[in-house]
C-alpha cells in the first residue's frame, strides 16, 4: 500500500457554539482527483483552513507522504507543497501573467528582476497545463476560466503536490469545464494529488475518482465514485436515507383553499449567462412554491433576476400577465415584490441603524425621500413587529449588530412585511436561527398564504419545503429538473427528482 | 496586436504631451526649442522628484498629502543648517534621513492601525508645515560656496543655448531611478500587487506592511529629495513656500497615467505628467494676454479627461 | 464685567449641557472641547474676558464664534457627504468661486447685494451639482471626482475676478461676516440657522435615514429600495452651498474677494471637524451637531494658539496631533491593543456617563467564520 499524499487523521477544530470539524478523517493519495462535498455548514472550507494553515487545529493529524505537518500559514502550506485555488481567483488583476504566476518568487539579479527568467518561469509552468497565453497582457483581461488556470499554474509552480479547489466553476461555462477537467486529468496522470469541492453533481461524476461526504462537521463517509448511485450521495449529503424518509411521519400545511389559478408572476425561459439556464416559472397568489435544490443549485440566482438585482439575458416576466422588465430592485418593489436575501449580512442588515430604522426602510423607500414617516408611525410600525414576531431586543432603538441572528432576520421580515407585497420571496430565511425562531417564522409564511400572498420560498432544508409547499420546483446544477405539486411532494420525490435527472453529458 | 490595456493611459499621456507640444511650438516660434525643454526641466524638477515619491504612494493605492510641507520644510533646515555653518552634504544628509524617516513614521501608523493615509498624511502636511516654522520663520537666502559656485557649474550644455540645470539632472536621475525600483525590484512589483488588490496580494504571499511602509518612507526621501533640489533652484529656504504642491504632484501623477486607485501607472508616465503641467504653464506665459489662473482651470480640464477615461477603461475591462 | 460670575454661569450651563449628552457619541466631542475651555479659563488669562462695547459682545470666544463660522457652514455639507462614504475635497474652491462670483456682480456688474448673493449660491449649487454627477452619475471615486473642482476652482474663481482682488463696501455684503444681530456676531445666527435648516432637511424627511443606511451598507439599501444615486447627488450639491455660503462669510470678513486664498485649505479643516465630531471616515452613522462642535474645537484650538502668542505658522501642527488622536482613538486596530490600559480609566468615567458610547474600550470580537 503506497503512503497516501495527504492522510487527516481526527481532525477537530471548534469556534465558539460551533464545533466545525469533529473528528474528521481524510486520505488523497497522489495521482487521485477526490471530491470533498457537503451541504452549508458542513465543514468543507473550515477543513481546508485547518489543512492549508488559516486556522490552528484543536485535535487530530495531517500527514503530508507520510511525514507530520502543521502548517501556520497559507505560505507555509505552500512551501510544504499544499496548493489552494479559491473560487474569487486570488490573484491580482493588473499585473500581468507572467507576474502573476511568479510574484514573489521573481528571479533576481543582485535585487534587480531578470523579466526573462520570469517569461521562461511562467511559460513552463503554463506548459504543464497545455496552456499558452500571451505572458504579458494584464490577467483582468482574460476570462474567469483563464485566469483559473493560471491561478493553478502558479500553484504547480510552486511545486505543490496537492492542489485543492474551491468550487473552481461556478463561474465556467460548460466548454470552459471541460477544458479545466482536461488539465486536471493531464495533472492527474502526472502524479498531482487533487481535492475538488464542488456541489456540482454531474461534475462530481465525470472527474473524481474518490467523493467524501461532510456533513455538520462529521465526515459521513468516503466512496468510490464509480461505485456510488447518485441517489445515495443525495441522501449522504441531505442526511436522509431514502427508505427512511419514507417511514418518516410528514407534516404538511394545509392545501391552498385560497387560490386563484390566475399566475402573479410568470417567467418564461428566464436565463442569464453562468447564472442560470433558461427556466420557467409560476407563482399564484396564496400558494407557496418551494424552491428546493442542493447548495450552488441557481435558486438564489433565480430570486436574484426575480428581484431586478440582476437582470437577464433572455426570456420575459411577467406580472399578472403583462410584461415587466426589473432594472433594479426599486422596480420590483414597485410591483409589490419583497426578497429577504440569502446573505443578510451583506444584503440585508444595516448593522449600525437601530433596529426600528431598519423596519421602516423599505417602506419609507418605497414612499419616496420627502414624504417621510413620521417617528410615532416608525415607532408603533416597529412595535407592532416586535410584538408579531416576537424579537427579542431590549427596545426599538437597539442597533441592529446587537441581535442574534435569528432576530436580525425577523427585523428583516418585518422590513418587507411593513410594504406589504403582494409576491415575498424568502431566500433560505431560517438559516442560521435557533429552532424555535424557525417555527414561528413558518408559522408566518402560512399565515402570509392565507391572507392570499404569493411567496416564494428557498431553503436548503427539504422537510421545510415539503411541510410549506403546495408546489415545489427543483433546481439543480442551474437548471430547473422538476416540479411537483400537491400530493407529488416529498422529500424523497425530491431527492429522486435531484439524482436522476437527465443531464447532458460533456464530452470525455 | 492586441493593445495592452495597462498601457493604454500611458499612451494617451504621451499623446497629450506631443500634442500640447506641438500645439505649442505652432503658436509661438520659440517655443519648439531645447531651451525651453531644459528650463521646463529645471522649473518642474523639485516637484517632478516629489511627484516621484508620490506615485509610488498612489501606485500601492494610497495617497500622500504632506509633500509640499516636506519641501518647504527640509528647504528651511536645510538653509538654516547652511547658516549654522554645517556642510552642504551633512545637511542634506539630516535632511533626506528626516524625510526618510517622517515617511516611515507614516507608514506605520498607517499600517499598524489601520489608519486612513489622507488623514495620516493630512497630519503631516499640518506637522511638518508647523515645524518648518519652528524651525526659522522667515525666509533664509542661502550664501554657501557650494551653492553659488559649485552648482552652476554642474549644468550641462545639451544643445545650442540649451543648458541642462543641475536640478534638472536631479529630476530625471530621480525618473531614472524611480522606473527602475518600480519595474525592476521585487518591492516595486509588490506595490504594484497591493495597490492593485491587497486582500489577493496577502494570500499571495507579498508582505505587505514591510511594503507599505517602504512606500511612505520612500515618498518621504523623495520629498525630501524634492526639497533639497528646491534649494538648488530658489537658492533658499522658506517654510512659507510651496503650499498645495502636493496637488501639483497628484495631478501630475494622475494625468501621467497612474490610478489613483492603484495598481496600474508608470513612473517615466508621472515625468510626462509633469511636463504637461510645465508646458501648459509655458504656454500660458509665452501667451502674455491669458492669465495663469487657466493653467488651472485647464489642468483640472485635463485631470477630468484623464479621469473619465480611466472609469471607462475599467468599466471595460474588469 | 463681573468675569468670576459670568464663567460660573457659563460653566454651569457647559456642565449642564454634558450631563444632558452622557451615553452618547457627541460626548467625547464636546468634552473635549470642554477641556480645552477648561485649560484657558485657568491658563490663559483673559481668554474668558467679555466685552460689551457699542452694543456687542466680544471676547476670545465670541472670535472663536465668528472665525469658526465658515468651518462650520462647511461641516455641515462636509459631514452628509462623509456619511455616504465619500469627501468633498472641492469645497475650499467652492468658497472662491462664491467670493468671485458676489463680488463681481457687486462691484463690477453693480447689481444689487441680494442678486448677488443668490447668484453665488446658484452657481455654488451648480459646483455642488457637478460633483454629485460625477459621484453618482458616472460613478467616480469621489476624491477624484471632487479633486477636479479643486484644482480647477480656483482657477475659475481668479477667471472670475480677473485676477484681481475685488473690494467692496455694499453694506449687506459686509454685514454678512462682520454684523452683529442680539449683540453677537451675525455669523452665528447665519451657523444656526443653516443648522436647523439642516436639521431639518435630515430629520424631517427621510435623507437623515437613507444617507446613513447608504453610507453603511450600500448592498442592503440598494436591496431595501432605497435611491442611493439620488441621495449621493444631493449630499453633495448641499455641499456645494453650503461652501457658497461660507465663501460669502469669508470674503464678507475681510471685505473683499481674494480667490487666491479664500477657502485655502478650510476643507481639510471641514474633514477634520467631521471626524473629531464622531462621524467615520467610512460612513454611516454620522453626527450632524458633533460636526459643528468639532468645528468649533478646532477653532478654540486656533484661537486657544493664538491668544498665547504661539505663531499662526505653527498652530498646524497641534491640529496634526489633533487628527492623530481622533484617528488613533476611531481605530479598531489600536482600540484593541490598549484596551487593557483603558480599563481601570474607564471604571472613573463610568459614574460620569451612564453608557459609554459604542464599543469604545473593548477589544473587537471575532466572530467565527462561516464553517
Amino acid at each position: 500500500m503506497a503512503t497516501p499524499l495527504l492522510e487527516v487523521t481526527a481532525l477537530s477544530k471548534g469556534f465558539p457554539g460551533v464545533k466545525a470539524l469533529d473528528a474528521v478523517d481524510l486520505t488523497v493519495q497522489a495521482g487521485e482527483i477526490h471530491a470533498l462535498m457537503g451541504e452549508n455548514g458542513a465543514g468543507k472550507s473550515t477543513l481546508i483552513k485547518v489543512l492549508t494553515g488559516v486556522f490552528p487545529r484543536d485535535a487530530g493529524e495531517t500527514r503530508l507522504e507520510g511525514k507530520i505537518i502543521a502548517p501556520k500559514s497559507p505560505r507555509e502550506a505552500e512551501a510544504l507543497g499544499i496548493s489552494t485555488v479559491y473560487q474569487e481567483v486570488n490573484l491580482v488583476p493588473h499585473l500581468s501573467v507572467a507576474e502573476n504566476i511568479c510574484l514573489g518568487r521573481q528571479p533576481t539579479w543582485f535585487g534587480a528582476i531578470r523579466w526573462g527568467a520570469i517569461a521562461r518561469r511562467a511559460r513552463a509552468a503554463l506548459a504543464r497545463l497545455d496552456l499558452s497565453l500571451e505572458l504579458k497582457r494584464q490577467l483582468s483581461s482574460y476570462s474567469i476560466a483563464i485566469q483559473q488556470m493560471v491561478a493553478i499554474a502558479r500553484a504547480l509552480d510552486i511545486s505543490a503536490k496537492l492542489l485543492i479547489l474551491d468550487e473552481p466553476t461556478s463561474s465556467l461555462d460548460k466548454s470552459e469545464v471541460e477544458e479545466l477537467f482536461k488539465k486536471l486529468r493531464k495533472l492527474r496522470e502526472g502524479g498531482l494529488g487533487i481535492i475538488f469541492i464542488t456541489h456540482f453533481l454531474e461534475q462530481v461524476y465525470d472527474i473524481s475518482d474518490l467523493i467524501t461526504v461532510l456533513r455538520n462537521g462529521r465526515r459521513v463517509g468516503c466512496f468510490a465514485t464509480r461505485e456510488l448511485p447518485r441517489i445515495k450521495l443525495v441522501s449522504h449529503m441531505i442526511g436522509k436515507d431514502v427508505r427512511e424518509v419514507e417511514a418518516l411521519e410528514r407534516k404538511r400545511a394545509s392545501a391552498a383553499t385560497i387560490r386563484s389559478d390566475q399566475p402573479m408572476l410568470e417567467a418564461k425561459g428566464l436565463g442569464r449567462k453562468g447564472f442560470i439556464h433558461p427556466l420557467d416559472l409560476e407563482i399564484r397568489p396564496g400558494e407557496v412554491l418551494g424552491l428546493a435544490g442542493l447548495l450552488g443549485s441557481g435558486r438564489t440566482e433565480t430570486a436574484r433576476l426575480l428581484f431586478g438585482v440582476d437582470r437577464p439575458d433572455q426570456g420575459t416576466i411577467l406580472m399578472n400577465g403583462r410584461t415587466v422588465k426589473f432594472n433594479s430592485p426599486r422596480a420590483a418593489i414597485r410591483y409589490r415584490i419583497a426578497l429577504t436575501p440569502e446573505d443578510r449580512k451583506v444584503a440585508g442588515i444595516i448593522p449600525n441603524l437601530t433596529v426600528r430604522e431598519n423596519v421602516v426602510l423599505a417602506l419609507q423607500a418605497s414612499r419616496g425621500t420627502w414624504r417621510r414617516l413620521t417617528v410615532s408611525d416608525q415607532e408603533k410600525l416597529a412595535d407592532r413587529f416586535i410584538k408579531s414576531l416576537d424579537i427579542k431586543t431590549p427596545n426599538r432603538e437597539q442597533m441592529l449588530r446587537n441581535l442574534s441572528g435569528g432576530n436580525q432576520q425577523k427585523v428583516l421580515l418585518a422590513r418587507w412585511l411593513a410594504t406589504e407585497p403582494k409576491l415575498f420571496i424568502l431566500d433560505e430565511p431560517t438559516r442560521g436561527i435557533d429552532v424555535g425562531a424557525k417555527a414561528e417564522i413558518e408559522k408566518l409564511i402560512q399565515s402570509l398564504r392565507q391572507e392570499g400572498l404569493a411567496v416564494l420560498f428557498i431553503s436548503s432544508e427539504l422537510e421545510e419545503i415539503v411541510r410549506q409547499s403546495q408546489r415545489v420546483v427543483i433546481l439543480r446544477d442551474r437548471r430547473k429538473v422538476g416540479e411537483l405539486t400537491e400530493a407529488e411532494i416529498s422529500e424523497e420525490a425530491i431527492m429522486q427528482s435531484i439524482a436522476t435527472a437527465e443531464m447532458e453529458r460533456p464530452a470525455a | 496586436m492586441r493593445l495592452n490595456p495597462k498601457y493604454i493611459p500611458l499612451l494617451a499621456t504621451a499623446a497629450v504631451l506631443i500634442l500640447v507640444f506641438g500645439t505649442g511650438s505652432l503658436l509661438y516660434p520659440n517655443f519648439g526649442t531645447p531651451r525651453v525643454i531644459v528650463n521646463l526641466l529645471g522649473d518642474q524638477a523639485f516637484v517632478g522628484v516629489a511627484a516621484v515619491g508620490e506615485s509610488f504612494v498612489i501606485l500601492s493605492g494610497g495617497i500622500d498629502l504632506s509633500v509640499g510641507s516636506m519641501v518647504a520644510f527640509v528647504g528651511i533646515l536645510i538653509a538654516r543648517l547652511l547658516q549654522a555653518g554645517c556642510d552642504p552634504f551633512l545637511a542634506m544628509g539630516i535632511a533626506l534621513g528626516l524625510g526618510t524617516v517622517a515617511g516611515a513614521f507614516m507608514g506605520c501608523l498607517i499600517h499598524y492601525f489601520e489608519m486612513p493615509p489622507f488623514l495620516v498624511t493630512l497630519a503631516g502636511l499640518f506637522c511638518l508645515r508647523g515645524l518648518g516654522f519652528v524651525i526659522h520663520p522667515e525666509s533664509i537666502g542661502i550664501e554657501h560656496p557650494f551653492y553659488a559656485e559649485v552648482l552652476p557649474q554642474l549644468s550641462i550644455l545639451v544643445a545650442p543655448k540649451a543648458v541642462l540645470p543641475f536640478t534638472a539632472m536631479c529630476f530625471l536621475a530621480s525618473v531614472i531611478v524611480g522606473t527602475f525600483v518600480a519595474g525592476f525590484t521585487r518591492f516595486g512589483r509588490y506595490v504594484y500587487a497591493i495597490g492593485s488588490s491587497e486582500s489577493s496580494a496577502r494570500l499571495m504571499g507579498v508582505p505587505i506592511g514591510r511594503t507599505k511602509i517602504t512606500t511612505y518612507a520612500l515618498a518621504g526621501f523623495f520629498s525630501a529629495c524634492g526639497g533639497v533640489v528646491s534649494t538648488f533652484y530658489m537658492q533658499s529656504g522658506n517654510p512659507a513656500s510651496f503650499v498645495g504642491l502636493e496637488l501639483d504632484a497628484i495631478a501630475g501623477v494622475v494625468i501621467g497615467g497612474t490610478l489613483l486607485t492603484g495598481g496600474v501607472g508608470f513612473v517615466p508616465g508621472t515625468l510626462m505628467g509633469m511636463l504637461i503641467l510645465g508646458l501648459i504653464q509655458t504656454i500660458i506665459t509665452f501667451n502674455g494676454t491669458l492669465n495663469s489662473w487657466w493653467t488651472k482651470i485647464v489642468i483640472g480640464g485635463l485631470l477630468l479627461i484623464f479621469i473619465v477615461l480611466q472609469r471607462l477603461i475599467s468599466r471595460r475591462a474588469v | 464685567m463681573i468675569n468670576w460670575l459670568s464663567d460660573l454661569i457659563f460653566w454651569i450651563f457647559f456642565g449642564a449641557i454634558l450631563f444632558t449628552l452622557r451615553g452618547q457619541r457627541i460626548f467625547w466631542t464636546v468634552g473635549a472641547l470642554a477641556l480645552l475651555l477648561l485649560f484657558n479659563q485657568f491658563f490663559t488669562p483673559g481668554f474668558f474676558h467679555i466685552q460689551l462695547l457699542d452694543g456687542h459682545f466680544y471676547g476670545s470666544r465670541i472670535d472663536v464664534l465668528n472665525q469658526g463660522a465658515k468651518v462650520m457652514l462647511l461641516s455641515l455639507g462636509m459631514v452628509l457627504v462623509i456619511a455616504t462614504g465619500g469627501v468633498d475635497l472641492s469645497v475650499g474652491a467652492v468658497m472662491a468661486i462664491s467670493a468671485a462670483v458676489s463680488s463681481r456682480l457687486l462691484v463690477t456688474e453693480h447689481q444689487p447685494a441680494g442678486i448677488a448673493i443668490a447668484a453665488a449660491l446658484a452657481i455654488c449649487v451648480l459646483a455642488g451639482a457637478w460633483n454629485g454627477l460625477l459621484v453618482a452619475g458616472f460613478g467616480i471615486q469621489p476624491i477624484i471626482a471632487t479633486l477636479v473642482l479643486m484644482v480647477a476652482g480656483r482657477g475659475v474663481a481668479q477667471l472670475i475676478t480677473e485676477g484681481q482682488i475685488i473690494n467692496f463696501l455694499d453694506p449687506t455684503m459686509v454685514y454678512l461676516g462682520n454684523g452683529h444681530l442680539f449683540a453677537l456676531p451675525f455669523t452665528l445666527t447665519l451657523v444656526l440657522v443653516m443648522l436647523v435648516l439642516t436639521l431639518f432637511l435630515i430629520r424631517r424627511t427621510a435623507l437623515g435615514l437613507f444617507i446613513e443606511s447608504v453610507g453603511d451598507n450600500y448592498e442592503a439599501s440598494r436591496y431595501s429600495g432605497v435611491n442611493a444615486l439620488q441621495v449621493k447627488f444631493l449630499v453633495y450639491t448641499f455641499s456645494g452651498l453650503c461652501a457658497g455660503l461660507a465663501g460669502l462669510v469669508a470674503c464678507s470678513n475681510i471685505k473683499s474677494a481674494d480667490a487666491n486664498n479664500i477657502g485655502l485649505y478650510l476643507e481639510l479643516d471641514a474633514i477634520l471637524a467631521v471626524v473629531v465630531g464622531g462621524t467615520s471616515l467610512q460612513g454611516g452613522r454620522f453626527y450632524l451637531v458633533g460636526a459643528v462642535v468639532g468645528a468649533l474645537f478646532i477653532q478654540t484650538l486656533t484661537t486657544t494658539l493664538y491668544a498665547r502668542n504661539v505663531s499662526s505658522d505653527v498652530s498646524p501642527v497641534p491640529k496634526a496631533l489633533v487628527i492623530i488622536a481622533v484617528c488613533l482613538f476611531q481605530s479598531d486596530v489600536f482600540r484593541a491593543r490598549t484596551s487593557r490600559l483603558f480599563r481601570p480609566l474607564t471604571r472613573i468615567l463610568k459614574p460620569l456617563s451612564s453608557r459609554l458610547p459604542g464599543k469604545l474600550f473593548t477589544t473587537p470580537r471575532h466572530d467565527a467564520p462561516e464553517p
